[in-house]
């Protein structure tokens, strides 16, 4: 299969990679990994006439630690994050998570700056990123600018990103107890329900819960219900298994589609957020 | 067009190309290097996997200008001086393969795998090649394959 034709230009720099972007009147469109563009391209879903590719900026990509705060580079791909030694120790869900993401040669080439910006809505970052209120960190020629990930997904394929601007890193403060849990389809690998849940316990209560959701609706999104019904409770299996009974129950236009349908990706959410409860537990015992 | 130059199984190639031309369609059209199959064109199957600067990658769903710069091994760099591989050896011993055509693309990917586990549990090798299909074997000759590979290391 091959694309239509485009014009192609490599950016040396962050600014270099600006200044192209915006000359080009919004005609560029940005690669990186490539693994959620190429594949559009190829089937002519998607038509560039120009690509920019930011793939070998220095600084773009990176796993850093600073006050307390993690910070993952927008170029960093999900092979770098699933085997990082910080994020295992201090984050492992966002490893985990990105462990799951298809299959070895994808997690070489894919980003987490793509999938975000590309935000499929069976991905799996999107809902990590909601259950640890990420930061995205969004840059233009002109300025820059935080969205919190609870802003930034917003439809199918569509994000708080404008035309002139890359996301450049997220940053959020790391949760051990946290953790994923994922239905898969089982040739693509990507999520028919992934539920991400992080706690914040003290004291034996469970002061707050964040919980993101992906791929059952349009976008990822926090299922505020359950959230809701776990903070004050004591972090046991019987209170998250009460609480997931919830979830999902007050979404509407679940997807159906061949791989699943709408009646079951239903049944499957409060299943899953269970599961992702469960684990975040189990990462609390270890903890304390 | 663009310029690329690239250096495939040791060898350095500069060639003008369309931004477009995908870098399977440079190896096995452009360099005759016809061992990396494709096979699904989708991203799936794996069967044109290459190492790109020593990851697996799959060669369908890359530009060759995007490799340009770049280090690439393909089946045909792993044979050296007429001897297999330690992986080519072992598909041929434990009979890794009836057809064929997955072969490289598994063999490119058992590479990168041991690198990163040089004594992978059964479980590391069938993630490790998770992203390649075989549609004759079962995968349990591939799995001994590489089992025998990483022993032999």
């Amino acid at each position: 299969m091959i694309p239509t034709a485009f014009d192609y230009q490599r950016a040396t720099s962050l600014d270099d990679a600006l200044a192209k972007l915006s000359a080009s009147n919004g005609a560029g469109k940005l690669i990186a990994g490539g693994h959620s563009l190429v594949p559009l391209m190829k089937l002519r879903l998607s038509e560039p006439t120009m690509l920019i590719d930011i793939a070998r900026i220095p600084d773009l990509a990176g796993i850093r630690e600073q006050d307390g705060t993690l910070e993952i580079g927008a170029g960093t791909v999900h092979h770098d994050v699933a085997t990082s030694p910080v994020l295992r120790q201090h984050c492992p869900v966002v490893a985990d998570t990105a462990a799951t993401i298809g299959d070895p040669q994808v997690r070489n080439r894919g980003t987490l700056g793509g999938s975000l910006a590309h935000a499929d809505p069976a991905a799996d970052y999107p809902a990590v990123m909601l259950a640890l209120d990420a930061e995205i960190h969004l840059r233009s020629s002109t300025a820059a600018r935080v969205v919190l990930a609870r802003d930034f997904f917003q439809n199918v394929l569509t994000v708080d990103l404008a035309p002139d601007e890359i996301i450049t890193a997220v940053r959020f403060a790391p949760v051990r107890a946290a953790s994923y849990a994922k239905l898969y389809q089982r040739a693509s690998r990507f999520a028919i329900v992934g539920v991400a849940a992080a706690l914040d316990v003290s004291d034996g209560v469970i002061r707050s819960a964040r919980i993101g959701l992906t791929g059952a609706v349009s976008h990822a999104v926090r299922l505020t219900t359950v959230e809701a019904a776990l903070a004050g409770c004591e972090p046991t299996s019987r209170a998250c298994a009460e609480a997931a009974r919830l979830a999902g129950s007050d979404l509407e236009d679940i997807n159906g589609d061949i791989h699943a349908s709408e009646t079951y990706r239903r049944a499957m959410i409060p299943v899953f957020t269970r599961r992702a409860l469960d684990g975040a537990l189990a990462r609390l015992t270890v903890q304390s | 067009m663009a310029q690329v130059s690239v250096t495939v199984n040791g060898k350095t190639h500069t060639a003008n190309v369309e931004p477009r031309l995908l870098l399977v369609h440079f190896l096995r059209e452009q360099l005759n290097l016809t061992g990396t199959h494709i096979g699904c064109d989708t991203s799936q199957c794996g069967a044109c996997t290459v190492l790109v600067d020593g990851r697996s990658a799959k060669s369908c769903t890359i530009f060759a200008v995007q490799a340009d710069g770049s280090e690439i091994t393909t089946i045909e760099g792993l044979a050296r001086d007429g001897r297999l591989h330690p992986l080519q050896e072992g598909f041929w011993e434990e009979h890794g393969l009836q057809c064929g055509y997955c072969t490289p693309g598994m063999i490119m990917s058992a590479v990168d795998l041991l690198n990163e586990h040089p004594s992978p549990t059964e479980r590391e090798i069938r993630d490790g090649i998770d992203g390649n299909f075989c549609r004759c074997t079962g995968y349990e000759h591939i799995v001994n394959a590489i089992q025998y590979a990483a022993n032999k290391r």
